[in-house]
């Protein structure tokens, strides 16, 4: 019997080694864009002004650069360590973007790393400026493939169960790299990244211009970041709009979650908060369409016929049909050998009810409704902040191209203040997506539960134990070193 | 013509060779175990640190695609290994963690821990690393305690394919000797290869002086267990694999193996005569710093031609002692032939990352790295 505190700790031990991974990574994502274009800059107008803004930022780079690669490892090994079973039953499928991203994206990302931070002496400029923008294109495209793989999660495309190996196989590579979920998902995360890396030079910036210290560095700064930062929010906006339309589309209860949305149906309202709705939004939002049908939790639970006719089954009959797919699967184990022909009606009525295989796992229909309470606050932090950030990036823009910012204190503040905010719209968006995943751990087809090794319980708690203690150091060191760097400032004479 | 069988061979093959490259890289973790023993003064330590600081990363990244690959081709070790030799590998991924930090760290203001501290932890995966991940391997040839059982998926309640057969979760494998003696020899041989990249890429007599010392010792520890692990492996009953897929054990297994297959056997030697060759030349020649250019690639050449002996000519190349069905072979535990195609494929882009790490390597490395150039420009 697979223990419930195993499958718990588990997952506490993941969703903390992602969430301190996703604390490090779209800082450097964001901040790599940004060191690109000041360094382009440089080389374009010979100011060694750009030079040396160039370093200071590419200094707070490489302190938070250490930490998410320390965070990396330890969650790529994580698939084998804690969800073995999960390495086995998809890994055919799973593994293979892993092992690209090792070969494409992180050797790209380590070779021109040391060339961007010890070959200042040692290349030419030109020469510099291009290992730069190849540790920007490496970083991104090391979110590419975990990000592909992460969207099979949410919508396994392109493979095939087979009874003899016991697992999914691979059959389409095109439609598991080309997954509409990935694409949306790609630009959503690298271009947060991007925002995150803008709110934090901006805060930062505005911290030296309320010091009045170093304020054409801190105002060039902040250009450069309005720019990245808010082409990331529109990016971000557009990606995160088909996402939503996207769950709608292949994870309803993800999306129902996220709404807290009981009974759907069609024109579904908007809730802003518990008690403030928009009419008709949800519909718009989750199918561009004003009229659209978004079936609610209980829809999704006791079944339902969409407008073009489609039945969907009621939770019990996918977990019924889920238990047959796994009977016939145990007979076709036992019988292939020494009764082929029985085997053979076994495997017929395995592949007719795969579809609902992971469902077989699970024992009632209450366990596939995801925490709704969470999902819909974390969906909200995410949206709100996101807004308001875009917001705040404009105002920036705006007064700063009229020389205006400086004598804004109260706007300096609020810039400073915003940063942990953008790390926090970024952490509720994994909420969203991966507690709003919940039972599963690949959509419909393998229950979380099903998924995990069989490690002794008090092993697990003991690394968790030890992973908070480690992360945990690690996150204050990160942060006091930066503290103390930025204190110091980068020492550019003021104009 | 690329049948599946030829496809599981060449995956084996790539994965003979990351693992090569993996052991040769860990001339960083080689080269921080003498942070204190070869780095006499401050002076000495900061060009150690800031000559492995510039490679780390690649040995890291090889790490992680070397994990990547196996998951990719044959993910029932990944699923077997991982989440049952549990303490193992996180133990290893633990020290590689630390080191992660302790470079950027160890000299900045408001580290809280000292720079002490960070060495201590760079020369704490500089041995453990080594020595864990070599314990790993000779499993390979002396198996661990674990059931695959693929038909437990059937099991509604309790699904789980693969069991470890105790508690400790890999940590048994240290009461073998053969692992530890396996696990303490890669660590030398690190150790040696550090010392040599180390005379390869700084520029300070005294500090050259020191390194050979330490070279010659480890390196004098290596051969030693070299031998001792050479004459075991190749006496000892192997896990063999008859036509059918039944596991059965066979006296000289790995003596067969090497012999079946003189091309591998040719690797090994040629691996192991570079290797030897790269340090007494090192050793006797006190101009010569160009011995990691010869025992680099021996040690991936000897590193491969181990990991053929282990998956190559009917061996299972992760068994189980407890069970012997349940071992992992090439053809029982590797990814189906469409994935293996792809990945195929994809592998074609190898030579070429390669290649041009290679060219960022010779262009970085073209001066050698003195504590003038640190003290002028950026430094850990």
């Amino acid at each position: 019997m697979v223990e419930t505190a195993l499958v718990e700790w588990s997952r506490m031990q993941f969703a903390l080694t992602a969430g301190y991974h996703w604390l490090f990574v779209p800082l450097t994502l964001g901040l790599a864009a940004i060191v690109a274009i000041m360094e382009s800059v440089y080389v374009a107008t010979g100011d060694e002004f750009w030079k040396r803004t160039t370093k200071f930022w590419m200094k707070l780079f490489a302190i938070n650069f250490a930490v998410g690669i320390a965070t990396g490892i330890i969650l790529e090994f994580q698939f084998g360590t804690n969800w073995s079973n999960y390495s086995w039953f998809v890994g055919d499928i799973f593994g293979a973007p892993l092992a690209i991203e090792g070969i494409f994206a992180f050797f790209m990302e380590a070779t021109f790393f040391a060339v961007m931070f010890f070959g200042w002496e040692r290349v030419s400029k030109r020469f510099h400026l291009a290992a730069t923008w190849f540790t920007c294109i490496g970083a991104a495209l090391s979110a590419v493939w975990i990000l592909i793989a992460n969207s099979w999660m949410q919508n396994p495309v392109g493979m095939e169960f087979n009874p003899d190996t016991v697992r999914h196989e691979m059959v389409d590579f095109r439609a598991l790299v080309f997954n509409p979920v990935a694409i949306s998902k790609f630009f959503h995360s690298v271009f947060s990244g991007w925002m995150t890396g803008a709110v934090f030079v901006i805060g930062i910036s505005c911290w030296y211009l309320l010091k009045k210290r170093e304020t054409r560095f801190a105002l060039a700064s902040i250009r450069v970041a309005t720019i990245v930062g808010l082409f990331g929010a529109v990016a971000v906006m557009f990606s995160g709009d088909s996402s939503g339309v996207q769950a709608a589309k292949y994870q309803p209860m993800k999306l129902a979650a996220a709404e807290g949305l009981e009974d759907g149906g069609e024109g579904a309202p908007f809730s802003i908060v518990p008690g403030v709705e928009i009419p008709n939004m949800l519909s718009i939002l989750a199918t561009h369409d004003v009229d659209g049908f978004v079936p609610g939790i209980n829809d999704i639970l006791d079944g339902y016929t969409t407008p073009d006719g489609v039945r969907h089954l009621s939770a019990d009959e996918k977990i019924e049909r889920g238990k047959v797919a796994i009977d016939a699967f145990a007979q076709y184990r036992e019988l292939k050998d020494s009764d082929p022909e029985a085997a053979a009606v076994a495997r017929r009525t395995l592949e007719e009810n795969i579809e609902y295989f992971g469902y077989g796992y699970i024992d009632s229909k209450e366990e596939l409704v995801p925490p709704v309470g969470l999902i819909y606050w974390a969906f909200r932090v995410m949206v709100g902040v996101g807004g308001f950030l875009m917001l705040l990036m404009f105002v920036v823009m705006w007064l700063e191209r009229r020389k205006r910012l400086a004598q804004k204190r109260w706007l300096l503040w609020l810039a400073l203040l915003s940063i942990p905010l953008v790390y926090l719209a970024g952490q509720a968006g994994w909420i969203v997506a991966e507690v709003g995943r919940q039972p599963w751990v690949i959509d419909g087809l393998l229950p979380t539960k099903a998924a995990v090794s069989s490690v002794s319980l008090s092993a697990v708690q003991t690394t968790f134990w030890l992973f908070v203690a480690i992360f945990t150091l690690f996150l204050l060191i990160e942060m006091r070193i930066m503290i103390k760097a930025i204190r110091k400032g980068p020492e550019i004479d003021n104009d | 013509m690329i049948t599946y069988e030829f496809l599981q061979n060449y995956w084996w093959f790539l994965i003979a060779l990351l693992g090569g490259l993996l052991v040769f890289l860990l001339f960083v973790q080689g080269g921080n175990a003498l942070i204190f023993f070869a780095g006499k003064s401050e002076a000495e330590r900061q060009l150690i640190v800031n000559s492995t600081g510039r490679k780390w990363e690649l040995t890291f990244t090889t790490l992680v695609t070397f994990g990547g690959a196996f998951f990719a081709s044959f993910p029932l070790f990944y699923s077997t290994s991982f989440g049952g030799a549990y303490w193992v590998w996180i133990l290893i991924l633990i020290t590689f963690v630390f080191q992660a930090v302790s470079y950027e760290f160890q000299s900045k203001a408001g580290n809280i821990l000292g720079r002490r501290t960070f060495r201590i932890f760079l020369t704490l995966n500089g041995c453990l690393a080594p020595l864990l991940i070599g314990a790993a391997v000779a499993t390979f040839f002396t198996g661990s305690d674990f059931v695959v059982d693929k038909s437990a998926v059937g099991d509604i309640g309790s699904p789980v394919i693969s069991r470890w057969g105790n508690d400790w979760h890999g940590l048994e494998a240290v009461t073998v000797p053969f692992n530890v003696e396996f696990g303490l020899m890669v660590m030398f041989l690190a150790i040696s290869l550090g010392a040599m990249y180390l005379i390869n890429n700084v520029d300070d007599a005294k500090l050259h002086a020191q390194l050979r010392r330490s070279l010659a010792v480890c390196f004098g520890l290596f051969l030693l267990l070299f031998v001792a692990v050479c004459v075991q492996l190749l006496t000892m009953d192997g896990f063999a694999v008859a036509d059918g897929g039944e596991v059965y054990m066979q006296s000289g297994k790995y003596l067969d193996n090497l012999l079946a297959m003189p091309a591998v056997l040719v690797l090994f030697v040629c691996g192991a005569l570079m290797l030897v060759l790269g340090v007494v030349a090192t050793l006797r020649r006190k101009g010569f710093r160009r011995g990691i250019w010869l025992a680099g690639p021996g040690t991936v050449f000897a590193v491969m031609a181990l990991f053929m002996i282990a998956g190559y000519n009917h061996t299972a190349y992760y068994p189980s002692n407890s069970d012997l069905a349940s071992s992992l072979t090439l053809a029982n535990s590797s990814s189906s032939e469409f994935t293996l195609r792809t990945m195929a494929v994809v592998s074609l882009a190898i030579p070429f990352v390669v290649a041009y790490i290679a060219y960022f390597w010779r262009k970085m490395d073209r001066k050698s790295l003195t504590n003038e150039e640190l003290d002028r420009g950026e430094k850990y």
